[in-house]
Order: structure tokens, then sequence, then C-alpha cells
């Protein structure tokens, strides 16, 4: 017997992108890098230029050069506090991704569980968690650990709804098909639905890791005001009694930066998570 | 061979949850070995018929019989859609029956290899559906379904959204498959053409409430090819079969 292809459906098979590549990036690729580089060095040097031309004062507005060496300075004292930002994000991140997974496989299981607890989870994430925070400060001994609950509220809710929708996503005739082969419940879950579920779950991680760093900088200054040393928050707040305003921007740039890489990192574990198959990860292709 | 049942529908009638009365009073016995395909326009009953058969859906009264059925991988599914896992390869996806029933990867893997091999896509065990046409993805479920070796395939509409080449090289094809493996095939269509080239035996249904009004055999030989395709004989099955489509259409 010989069943072969036909020219047509494979002509008709899209094709891999296969645009130039220059030291691992695409033209575009580079675009996307180097046209936000420019236009953030075009605004630094912009920024310094006003604050020289117009002579502003360090403790007004400090350039970018004053900042810079302000964050040499201080390294000593700001590494320390990025360090235990770091380590609270990323805590209440990882029990963020894990809790919020555990209870949509949960959730997934029984309609009557998920309608009982959802509420519930959606009162956590309206409730601001500056109005929480000092309640949570004042109950929890070890700062670190009030610090990662505060973050984790924050962080949890967008994993856990995400997760939820797409747990219930999968397809119809897939559904059936899984029917057909009398799959069990475990298989069904294992092989359907969380398959199913990765790319919102991991949409639900990118949007989680930048709450993780808010929640826990609210958390920080809600303990700083209450005279309780952590993390980066708290060395912005102190800087500002102190008038320290080039360390003030310096501990700022942390913040930022650490969204900016905790947003990259996500993206990447996504991209690399979801290359082969989902749409999401089709972008660059023609 | 003597004919021997493999499915039988008697006095097969659906309601769904919503009311529909989607077929009624449906009997049906479909031969081992036979071609059959369901005819008839949009909302006929022909998938509620298919998914009853293939235990997906209960009837709300009658009765089915499946010899076999009580099996897994007995019963072979194709969808309209390929219905592939597009997070697995094609190779995984052919898998897919033989590791939900408990096989061992190594021998699971042997088969999946033979069957995509057979379904003509030798060389595509690691691509993921995304990387393939809607010929060779219809090509992987068509693979998947044959994997457990299915006394019994059931076919919705599976061609309908291809070109007309890549449908009629399939349609060539699943007839070599049909001849080689034996296995007896219900092919849902609404298409006349597709129904005369491929059956031996073809159910004219109609709608409002979904029915069997005639039940016609196309006697013409195996294999058949492109000669067929040309005759007199298949344009004058075609012009039969039409009329019976417009008369179940009218009634
Ligand atoms: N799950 C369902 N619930 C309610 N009505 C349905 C469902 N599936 C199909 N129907 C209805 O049953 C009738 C037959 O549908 P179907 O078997 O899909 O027809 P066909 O495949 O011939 O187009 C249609 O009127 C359709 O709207
Ligand atoms: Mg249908």
């Amino acid at each position: 017997m010989t069943v072969t292809l036909s020219a047509n459906e494979a002509a008709d098979a899209p094709e891999e992108n296969r645009a130039a590549r220059y030291a691992g990036l695409t033209a575009e690729g580079w675009f996307r890098i180097l046209a936000p580089t420019l236009i953030g060095v075009l605004a630094l040097v912009g920024w310094e230029a006003v604050v020289r031309i117009n002579e502003i004062p360090p403790y007004l507005l400090p350039g970018p050069l004053e900042v810079w060496r302000a964050l040499i300075r201080e390294w000593p004292s700001l590494s320390v506090s990025l360090l235990v930002t770091l380590q609270i994000t990323f805590a209440a991140l990882f029990v963020a991704a894990t809790l919020g997974l555990l209870l949509s496989v949960l959730f997934a299981q029984s309609r009557i569980i998920e309608m009982s607890l959802f509420p519930y989870a959606v009162i956590l994430q309206v409730t601001p968690v500056v109005a929480i925070a000092p309640l949570i400060i004042i109950w929890v001994d070890d700062i670190r650990l009030a610090l990662l609950i505060c973050a984790w509220i924050v962080a949890f809710f967008p994993i856990l709804s995400n997760t939820t929708l797409g747990l219930n996503s999968a397809d119809q005739n897939l559904t059936d098909l899984f029917r057909l082969y009398r799959a069990s419940r475990w298989q069904v879950l294992r092989r359907l639905r969380l398959p199913t579920a990765m790319p919102y779950f991991l949409a639900g991680l990118r949007i989680s890791g930048g709450l993780a760093l808010i929640g826990a900088i609210v958390a920080e200054f809600v303990a700083g005001t209450g005279g309780r040393a952590s993390g980066l928050a708290y060395r912005i707040l102190e800087a500002g009694y102190q008038l320290q305003i080039p360390k003030m921007f310096a501990a700022l740039v942390l913040v930022s930066l650490t969204g900016i890489a905790i947003f990259l990192a996500m993206s990447l574990i996504s991209h690399l998570a979801l290359r082969h198959w989902h749409e999401s990860a089709l972008k660059d292709r023609r | 061979m003597v004919p021997a049942t493999v499915a039988s529908l008697e006095g097969v009638t659906k309601r769904y949850a919503n009311g529909t009365l989607a077929v009624r009073g449906v009997d049906l016995a479909v031969q081992r070995g036979d071609f059959v395909s369901l005819l008839g326009p949009s909302g006929c009953g022909k998938s509620t018929v298919l998914r009853m058969m293939a235990g997906l859906i209960a009837p709300s009264s009658g009765r089915i019989e499946v010899a076999g059925g009580g099996e897994t991988g007995d019963i072979g599914f194709v969808f309209q859609e390929p219905t592939l896992m597009p997070w697995s390869s094609a190779l995984k996806n052919v898998m897919l029956p033989l590791r939900l029933a408990g096989m061992a990867r190594a021998e699971a893997e042997r088969r999946a290899r033979a069957a995509l091999d057979s379904v003509g896509l030798a060389g595509f065990e690691g691509s993921y559906p995304r990387a393939l046409s809607g010929g060779m993805k219809m090509r992987v479920s068509i693979a998947r379904a044959l994997v457990t070796k299915p006394r019994l395939l059931l076919m919705d509409e599976p061609f309908a959204a291809l070109d007309e080449i890549t449908r009629h090289k399939l349609n060539n094809d699943l007839l070599k498959l049909w001849e080689a493996e034996r296995f007896t095939a219900v092919f849902v269509t609404h298409s006349v053409f597709e129904s005369v080239y491929l059956s031996r035996r073809i159910v004219v249904m109609a709608a409002r409430p979904g029915r069997v009004v005639e039940d016609l055999a196309v006697d013409a030989p195996y294999p058949r090819g492109e000669s067929f395709r040309t005759s007199a004989e298949y344009a004058a099955h075609c012009r039969d079969i039409s009329q019976a489509l417009d008369r179940a259409m009218g009634t």
C-alpha cells in the first residue's frame, strides 16, 4: 500500500521563520532592544542637561550622574536591602504560583468547591494591601514573614483565576476524545487540562511577578513608617527623612530595575515553555 | 464473508437537554467491513447519530449495540477539525490512545510511528501541529484513530474544511487504508460526490426531526480511482443520490 503526502499539502504547511539572524537575533529583535535603549539614553542625557543648565540643586532633583554616584556610594546598604526585597518578592511569587496552581486544580475537580471558595479569593484580592498590612505586621512577629504574606496576597489572585479559567478551557472535541478512550480523571488532568491551562498560568505568573514586587514594596513602606527596617522601600523612606535625595533616586532605580528584570524573566520562562506550540510564541513568525 | 453486524441502532431517538429533538426513530445496521456514508443537510442529526454510536452521548430511547464497544480502542473517531493537542508532536498525538490505555511508551511509539507512516507522514513525527498544513493535520488525526486498530472507524465530515485537491487525495488515501486494514467505516458528509466516491452504502437523512429516509447501495467495485470518478456509472450514482437528497429536503 502506498499512501503518500501530496505536494499540495506539503506546500500548504506553515514555514518556520527564516529571517536572517545577527548574533542570535533577527533584525526586528535587535530593533526591539535598541530602539527603547536609544530613547532611554536620550532621556538621561536630556535630564542631565536640564539639571546642569538650570543648576537645580541635588536635594530637589539630582541628575543621573549624581544618582549613579549615590548608587555606588550607598551600595553596601542598598545591596543588603535589595537582597531583602528580592527574597520577599520571589518567595511570595513562588508561594503564590504553587498555592494558586494547587487551589485551581482543586477548584477544577468540583464546581461546589470552586463556588464556595472563589468569593473569598476575590475578597482577598479586592482588599487593598495597605489597609491590611499594618494588621499583619502587628500579628506576625517575623517582619520578613509578614512582608511575604502581604506580597503573596497581592500576587496570588491572577494566578488562581487565570489557571482556573485555563483548566476549564479544554477543547470540547479533545475532551470527547479522552472520553472515547476512557481516560481517567487523572489522565484528563495531566494530559489535557493542565497543558491547556499552561499559557493561562504563565500569563498569570507574568502579572503576578510585578504585583509581588509592588506588594512587597507597599508592605515595606507600611513597616518602615512603623520604624521597622527591611528592604528597598525602607531605604527610600529613610533617605527621604534624611533629605538624601540622590540616594532616594538610587533606591528607586533599583526597584524599577528589579521590576523590569522580573518581567523579562517571566517573559523568558513563558517563551521557553510555549515556543513549540502556542500562538503567543509565534509573534516573530510571518 | 458472512456479514456480521458491527453496529446496530433500533428505534433510536435523541432529545437534547434543551428540548431539541435531534433524531427520531433511527434504525440502522452496519455490516462488518462496510463503508457507509451518512448524507444529509446540516442539522439532520448526522453528528448526533455518530456520537451515539461512539458512546459519547446516550440515546433518549431505543437500543444501540456496537460489537466489541466495551473495549477501549475498538472505535476510532475522526472529528471535522483535526483536534490535535497543540502542545504535542505528531508522534505524541498519535501515541495518545495507546498511552491512555496504559501501553508502555516504547511499544506505543513503535505503533504510532507505523501509523504515521501508513498515512504518508513518515518524517513528520517530531513536527508540532502548528507546523503542519490542514491536510497533514487531518492525516495525523486519522493515524491517531487507526493506531488502536479499531473495528469501527467513525468520521464526522473529516475533509469538509480542506481544499478540493487535498480532499480528493485524502479520499483516495482513506480508501487505500480501508482496503488494507479492513475496518468498518461510517462516514458523515454533506457532499454527494464524496459519499458516492467512497461508500458502498449511502444512508440519506432528513431534518426536523432527524431521521433516515433512504438507504442506497453504490455497487461499483473497489479499488476505485480517478477512472471511477470520471465514469458514467459514477455520474449516474451522483444523480440518483442527489435526487434522493432533494426528496429528503423536500419532505
Ligand atoms: N448538544 C446539543 N444540545 C442541543 N441541541 C443540539 C446539540 N447538538 C446538536 N443539537 C441540535 O440537534 C440537531 C442535530 O444536530 P447535529 O447532529 O449536529 O446535525 P448534523 O451533524 O447533521 O449537522 C440540530 O438541530 C442541532 O442544533
Ligand atoms: Mg455535524
